[in-house]
């Protein structure tokens, strides 16, 4: 790695617990240790598969016979494993990939797609919120401002950035870093990837609606191209937070939902069990809301879901937000805001009658 | 076991020796009973603990607006369940049930109205329908008034009453109608157009993180519970007692977040002063 690149890997982190070792380190770390204790009970197969396979390797170079044909079998079949599981998903199964503790995050996609990244701090009012980052970046060949939810990966780093529930200054440095990139005129991309936010007494203070409620407002008349994609979790206000875009697209495996399933189940059910259902009936996968004509497009995921494998999902991500760029940029500015007017305007279903007379 | 039979008298006996029915009304907050004509004429608010009980739609128009001045827009839009939910109770049978329960068509209802005189776009959510939350009949019904007020360079009040937010039955829909009221409110300030927001109780979570919080002004009805979390959630999470008056307007005063608490029987003379001011400037 670039020296550069690493220095900008430790700035991204922003002295937080885990600036002693570069973000490549820590997920080589999570993808082949603890990764097969945290799988999920629908990828108990998969992990089995993957187990064998690695006996059989282990097994091969111990007794120097050649298994390399077998080995190739079992991995296709491993491939045609993880499609299969993945096609037949519930969508609440669906909420727990979104959720997975190895998904990528927006700093692994930032790391992986931009080839610079300087991180900007602080909302000048009151703190600096680790739950919503943001900063300039180069992709490809354009200049662009990217702000994003992030989670932490270890305890310590969760809780510093409040396992992406971000607070008030958190929104408003995003509102921030956004109107400065309309004044400077690059693109905005925003990620999305947060269960909701904050719920706490600070929140409530400094004024969690009001700041969501002036993002909602602000960046409808950006004017500038803006592209929100749902990596992850897309947990309500607190994602539309940052969501109001020209193009909203999202992974596969995410969800973007008015409400958690679980809040859902216990308002509606009153039991928190029901999230299963509750997760079926809010329509909340990424499929369901491109029906809806919530989301413009839907970015596939490789096999198994994006923690395995990083690079393509990032690879497939950079792509479709380069394809949306590329046709916004094309917009006059002025009709730009407009059309973002009415792409939300005609959001919404519903009837209208006429009375009979 | 016949002595320990349930007695035949103890019938007679179990009648409920309550209210009179029609007569009185008593005080949700300190039970107070007070006598229904009283009550009408404090305009529902309890004069012995100045509890302001909530008002339906249709009773906060007649408070605000002059009478016989009120025209309602769009009174024919109805919800669909385009996610056809599939809850303990379905949409459709929630929404008749409260259809049936409020007399209204859906959760909000808008109009053009003179309050003191001056002529204004008015919209009142009912927190009796579906917890006064929004889905896309709420959210169109609100942008439309919007837009209605630009169109006729009028100021826009909202009264928001809502405890539910974004309607949880039409999923992601009812969330990004907080982006379009929020976006209408935009442009309605880009006209030089002005929004008084007037909160009551309760006012949480996809209503307070849009439009409610949007207001040029930006007044509340004392004691409201307002917020974005509710209290219950935030308790869960922290696991710690909340403060003494979490989230009451007078919290959301202390805190900055709201420019006055206005009493009910005051609130129309308010209202009409800051739209005194509005026009002032710009005769």
């Amino acid at each position: 790695m670039d020296l550069r690149v690493f220095c900008l890997h430790l700035l991204a982190l922003g002295g937080g617990p885990q600036s002693g070792h570069p973000p490549h380190c820590k997920k080589i770390f999570w993808m082949n240790g603890i990764m097969k204790e945290l799988s999920l009970e629908f990828e108990k197969p998969i992990v089995e598969l993957e187990n064998r396979i690695a006996e059989l390797k282990k097994f091969s170079e111990k007794k120097g016979i050649d298994v390399n044909q077998e080995i190739k079998a079992l991995e296709k079949k491993l491939d045609q494993l993880r499609r299969e599981i993945l096609e037949h998903l519930t969508p609440w199964q669906r909420v727990q990939i979104a959720r997975h503790p190895q998904r990528p995050y927006s700093l692994d996609f930032i790391h992986l797609m931009m080839e610079e990244f300087l991180e900007l701090h602080g909302d000048r009012r009151f703190g600096d919120d680790q739950a919503l980052i943001g900063g300039f970046a180069k992709m490809g060949n354009r200049h662009i401002m990217v702000v994003g939810h992030q989670k932490g990966r270890d305890l310590k780093e969760r809780q510093a950035r409040s396992f992406g529930c971000a607070h008030p200054e958190g929104y408003r440095k995003a509102l921030r870093l956004m109107q400065l990139a309309e004044k400077a005129g690059l693109p905005i991309l925003t990620l999305i990837d947060t269960p909701g936010a904050y719920p706490g007494v600070g929140a409530e203070e400094r004024g969690q609606a009001e700041a969501i409620a002036v993002n909602l407002r602000e960046m409808s008349g950006l004017k500038v191209p803006v592209v929100a994609v749902v990596i992850g979790e897309g947990g309500s206000g607190g994602a539309l937070g940052i969501g109001v875009a020209d193009r909203i697209l999202i992974f596969e495996n995410a969800y973007y939902s008015v409400i958690s399933p679980e809040g859902c189940a216990s308002i509606l059910w009153r039991e928190k069990g029901k999230m299963v259902d509750a997760a079926e009936s809010l329509k909340l996968t990424a499929h369901d809301l491109f029906s809806l004509g919530i989301v413009d497009e839907v970015i596939e995921e490789p096999a198994g879901g994006a923690h395995h494998n990083y690079e393509v999902a990032a690879r497939n991500l950079k792509k479709a937000i380069e394809h949306h760029f590329s046709e916004l940029e094309l917009v006059p500015l002025q009709q730009l805001v407009e059309i973002r007017y009415q792409k939300f305007r005609k959001m919404g279903v519903f009837q209208e009658f006429t009375p009979e007379q | 076991m016949a002595l320990f039979k349930r007695p035949n008298f103890l019938l007679t006996q179990s009648k409920k020796r309550g209210v009179p029915g029609g007569l009185w009304t008593k005080c949700e907050s300190c039970q107070e009973l007070i006598y229904n004509k009283e009550w009408e004429n404090s305009l529902k608010v309890c004069p012995k603990c100045k509890h302001h009980c909530s008002l339906s739609a249709p009773e906060r128009i007649r408070l605000l607006v002059d009478e016989g001045t009120f025209e309602e827009f769009d009174p024919n839009l109805i919800p669909s369940d385009p996610l056809k939910f599939r809850g303990p109770k379905s949409y459709p049978e929630k929404v008749l049930q409260d259809q049936a329960m409020t007399g209204l068509k859906e959760a909000v209802m808008t109009g053009r109205g003179k309050i003191e005189g001056i002529s204004t776009v008015l919209a009142v959510t009912d927190s009796r329908f579906i917890m006064g939350s929004m889905g896309s009949v709420v959210g169109e019904k609100i942008t439309r008034a919007i837009e209605k007020a630009i169109e006729e360079g009028l100021h826009v009040i909202i009264v928001s009453g809502s405890g539910g937010g974004a309607r949880m039955y039409e999923g992601c829909l009812s969330l990004m109608q907080m982006a379009k009221t929020s976006a209408a409110l935009a442009k309605l300030s880009e006209a030089g157009l002005f929004f008084i927001s007037v909160l009551t109780h309760p006012t949480m979570a996809g209503i307070m993180a849009s439009f409610a919080s949007l207001g040029d002004v930006i007044v509340a009805e004392p004691r409201a519970l307002l917020g974005f979390t509710g209290p219950r959630v935030i308790k869960q999470t922290i696991q710690q007692e909340l403060p003494p008056g979490f989230q009451t307007s007078e919290f959301l005063l202390a805190h900055g977040m709201i420019d006055g608490i206005v009493e009910r029987p005051e609130l129309k003379k308010t209202i009409a002063k800051f739209l005194n001011y509005f026009s002032w400037g710009r005769r």
